[in-house]
């Protein structure tokens, strides 16, 4: 590719970028907008009188026109003033730094989990199919993709927790241990490591793992089986008859040569199951009393917090696009038919 | 053997195993479930929602409060004694000299004006409650007046009976701040209304450590407090799914759960290592007819629907334990509340007073609800209860607020909905089910009369005049009878009280709810 080429082609990306964020924007606001919930009713409640839901409407603007409501609210966007919540009376700013590391921090180790088993899982399968491992590793999956996700939490719970009590309950500590380390990163793991604070941080892993296993089941049942049918695919590849033909070693043709050339379109399937769980996983986190992204859009939106939505959508559709971009790029360095 | 196997296997489960033994919850710190997403603002003069309410009622005091033993009567919590001058118009408060915030400076007179200035100020939702005594922007500074550091002044604008006053002084609103640390924090001229909503600065039993939110309140006790706080720190855990909350309280992570479903609680019902408290909650279900739909305005329509209800088998069936039939305005537990449920399931009567109202086939009609339990099997069992005598319902589910967005807007024929009263007095229910004074689209005065279009002038002045009188006893025979003819008469269907059942382990103590979450108080709680 031309270097011209390459130019305009890393142009045309930058270029979508503030486009899909626009109307990105544009959408929730007007979604927003045309909900048949009051969004005076979230602030004022129900029993306020006339004069105080006028008051407040005239406040948040929502007497002007919806042109002027958009131009004002990308106006204070692009200052990056998100506004403020109103059910948490912070700015929508601090709300997102408050969430999203939570989310930040149970998708990432949901995704390793589930990567480090699946993609291991979906070779095996692949290698041995037909066989009672193959089909051993198909059921699992199954099962993982089509359980609703609030069953596995709540069987979960029931066994590690209230059965075993292996696990610790709900939430993202234990009650002794909450405001004891400062709040860096908000990462609590991280946070705990950098004030020292072993036991914080044994304590903040411990009720981790518990919702980021239950997510990473359900993703890793993806994983798998996307592997497996690339790996399918890869060695019945030509390049795989003639490196077995040459004489090499099962392992090196598994996982050099067939792996190797899937590796590129696995990484597709692990940016987008990552931005899904980034997005935030609303029923893990309500059953794990978990206070991640997904809680906050989902308590907002049902309560006509137009700020706190558009912020957090805005979010979600950042980590999209970013993932998204990730995965180009990775495809570039790695593809060399790309390159 | 210790194989290098086991050996990766235990230490991989060190987290989950070791875990056990921070079960359960030290003995001097409180946890409470609960779901706890529906506060907006820990601010007195602005939180007006069930958490709320209780977070600021332990960290706050008023001038007066509904005495425990008996709501009907008040008594002095900051205040030490009151009285009234002889035209009705001006109310003095003595204050008691020991009471004193968290700061260790004493609570006086200047606090308490301040606080109810700034409730008129700020004009949050809730300031109608101080506001209908006739008070302003403009006019309040003169009205309400601390004489001297103990003495409080009030002249409210037409005469009114005095229990009015003074249960409206006991509502959350009427909390008293202090007044410079609320000013040294206030921003512009928020009247410190913005630090306020995640802070505290009161003279109740606790102190707000932190709140956040959807995941966590902390109280510490106020460390100047009248009489001495048993736990040293309460926290409210936000555990949404009440199963979760269920399995907490079962392992000892929590102490009450606050929020279990029926079938959770006679999971535990009868088993010796929990304890159950309830308490009838001022807030009532019911069924508002339109009546702007024409076939909804007929009378004999409307008690039709009122003897079509199977209130007994929706009780017992879907609500057991969380909601008891209840068919008056005034809920039970309230000066003036009658115990009278008159409906029972007639269908033989219902028919014939359609056929009266020239309905003999019954006809067609929508009810909105909110798609949550247990308003949705509720409707359901409605809609087959109405059925059964003709009129075809047609069940419109939406999320909760979506349903009241549309009875605000009168856009409803029939909704499904609940009611909280908004202060410990029978005028705040008798007025909202009441009074219509304008029952054009752009009335000033929204209640809920005027959202289902009804007005009635004989209740409507009742309920008005009836709020002016000042012998306790007359006002309480009147409201009897205004809640008879309201049965007989209103388009409002009077379905269920809610009854709040809180569970909590054997070792806890001193733990009741309490009809207004205002007064649920945890300063006598405690752990054996």
């Amino acid at each position: 590719m031309s270097k011209r080429k390459r130019l305009g082609t890393l142009a045309a990306t930058a270029a979508s970028v503030p486009i899909t964020l626009f109307g990105l924007v544009l959408v929730t606001f007007l979604i927003g907008r045309v909900m048949p919930i009051d969004p005076v009713l979230a602030i004022v409640g129900d029993r306020a009188p006339m004069d105080v839901v006028e008051q407040t409407r005239l406040e948040l603007g929502l007497d002007r026109p919806l042109p002027v409501q958009f131009v004002i609210y990308v106006g204070k966007l692009l200052q990056g003033d998100l506004g403020r919540s109103v059910m948490t009376s912070h700015t929508v700013g601090a709300d997102i730094r408050h969430f999203f590391p939570a989310t930040l921090e149970l998708a990432t180790v949901a995704i390793l989990i589930a990567a480090l088993i699946g993609i291991p899982l979906g070779v095996l399968a692949a290698v041995k199919q037909g066989t009672r491992t193959d089909h051993i590793i198909r059921v699992l999956c199954l099962a993982g993709h089509s359980l609703p996700i609030f069953v596995l939490a709540l069987l979960s719970l029931l066994v590690f927790y209230a059965t075993l009590g292996w696990a610790p309950g709900p939430g993202r500590q234990d009650v002794v241990f909450d405001d004891m380390v400062p709040a860096v990163t908000n990462l609590l793991t991280v946070d705990a490591l950098l004030a020292g604070d072993w036991e914080v941080f044994r304590d903040a892993v411990a009720h981790l793992l518990q919702p980021a296993g239950v997510l990473a089941y359900f993703s890793m049942a993806y994983i798998a089986r996307m592997t497996r049918a690339f790996m399918l695919d890869s060695l019945s590849g030509e390049y795989v008859i003639t490196a077995r033909a040459k004489g090499l070693s099962a392992a090196r043709v598994i996982w050099k040569h067939a792996f190797g050339n899937i590796s590129v379109r696995l990484i597709t399937v692990l940016a987008l199951t990552y931005a899904g769980l980034l997005e935030g996983a609303v029923v893990t986190e309500t059953v794990f009393s978990w206070p991640g992204l997904g809680l906050y859009l989902t308590v907002s939106l049902l309560n006509a917090d137009m700020n706190a939505v558009l912020g957090a959508t805005l979010v979600v559709g950042l980590t999209y696009l970013a993932l998204n971009l990730f995965a180009d790029a990775a495809y570039r360095l790695m593809d060399p038919r790309v390159k | 053997m210790l194989t290098r196997r086991s050996l990766l296997v235990a230490s991989t489960a060190t987290p989950f195993f070791s875990y056990a033994a921070l079960a359960e919850t030290p003995k001097d710190i409180i946890v409470i479930g609960k779901q706890i997403d529906d506060i907006i603002s820990l601010d007195p003069q602005e939180a007006f929602e069930f958490t709320g309410g209780e977070v600021c009622g332990n960290c706050y005091q008023r001038l007066v409060v509904p005495d425990p033993a008996n709501p009907s009567k008040i008594k002095g919590e900051l205040a030490e004694r009151w009285e009234v001058a002889p035209d009705g118009l001006s109310y003095t408060f003595h204050l008691k000299r020991d009471a004193k915030f968290a700061s260790g400076k004493p609570v006086t007179a200047a606090d308490a004006a301040f606080s109810l200035q700034r409730a008129v100020k700020l004009n949050k939702a809730p300031a109608f409650i101080v506001n209908q005594f006739g008070f302003t922007k403009d006019n309040v500074d003169g009205k309400i007046v601390a004489v001297d550091p103990y003495t409080l002044v009030l002249t409210i604008a037409e005469k009114q009976a005095p229990t009015f006053l003074f249960y409206c002084l006991s509502a959350t609103v009427g909390s008293v701040v202090e007044k410079a640390v609320v000013m040294a924090n206030a921003q512009g001229d928020d009247l410190g209304n913005g630090w306020l909503k995640t802070n505290s600065a009161g003279s109740g039993p606790f102190m707000l450590r932190s709140w956040k939110a959807s995941e966590s309140v902390i109280l510490d006790p106020n460390p100047n407090a009248r009489v001495p706080v048993k736990p040293k720190r309460v926290i409210l855990r936000h555990i949404a799914d009440p199963a979760a909350q269920l399995l907490q309280l079962q392992k000892g992570d929590i102490d009450i759960a606050r929020d279990l479903q029926a079938d959770q609680i006679k999971s535990v019902q009868g088993n010796p290592a929990f304890k159950i408290t309830s308490a009838a909650r001022s807030y009532i279900m019911y069924i508002a007819l339109n009546q702007k739909h024409p076939e909804l305005a007929k009378p004999q329509v409307r008690q039709a629907v009122k003897w079509a209800i199977d209130y007994a088998a929706i009780q017992k069936n879907i609500t057991p334990t969380s909601w008891e039939v209840h068919q008056t305005f005034l809920p039970k537990g309230f000066p003036a509340a009658i115990d009278e449920n008159p409906f029972h399931k007639d269908p033989a009567k219902a028919k014939a007073l359609l056929a009266e109202a020239g309905l003999p086939n019954g006809f067609e009609i929508t009810l909105d609800h909110a798609s949550s339990q247990p308003q949705a099997d509720i409707a359901q069992a409605l809609q087959a209860d109405l059925a059964a005598v003709g009129i075809k319902v047609a069940l419109l589910s939406g999320e909760s607020r979506q349903v009241v967005t549309k009875t605000r807007a009168r856009q409803h024929q029939m909704a499904l909905v609940s009611w909280g009263s908004d202060y410990f007095d029978p005028h705040s229910n008798a007025e909202t089910f009441n009074i219509n004074t304008d029952n054009s689209d752009n009335a000033r005065n929204r209640t809920l009369a005027w959202r289902s279009a009804w007005q009635d002038k004989d209740l409507s002045d009742r309920a008005a005049a009836n709020v002016k009188e000042t012998d306790g006893e007359k006002r309480v025979i009147e409201y009897e009878k205004m809640q008879r003819d309201h049965q007989a008469r209103s388009p409002f269907v009077l379905l269920l009280q809610s009854t709040e059942m809180a569970v909590m382990r054997k070792v806890v103590d001193g733990f009741e709810v309490a009809p207004m979450s205002a007064r649920t108080i945890y300063e006598k709680i405690s752990k054996t």
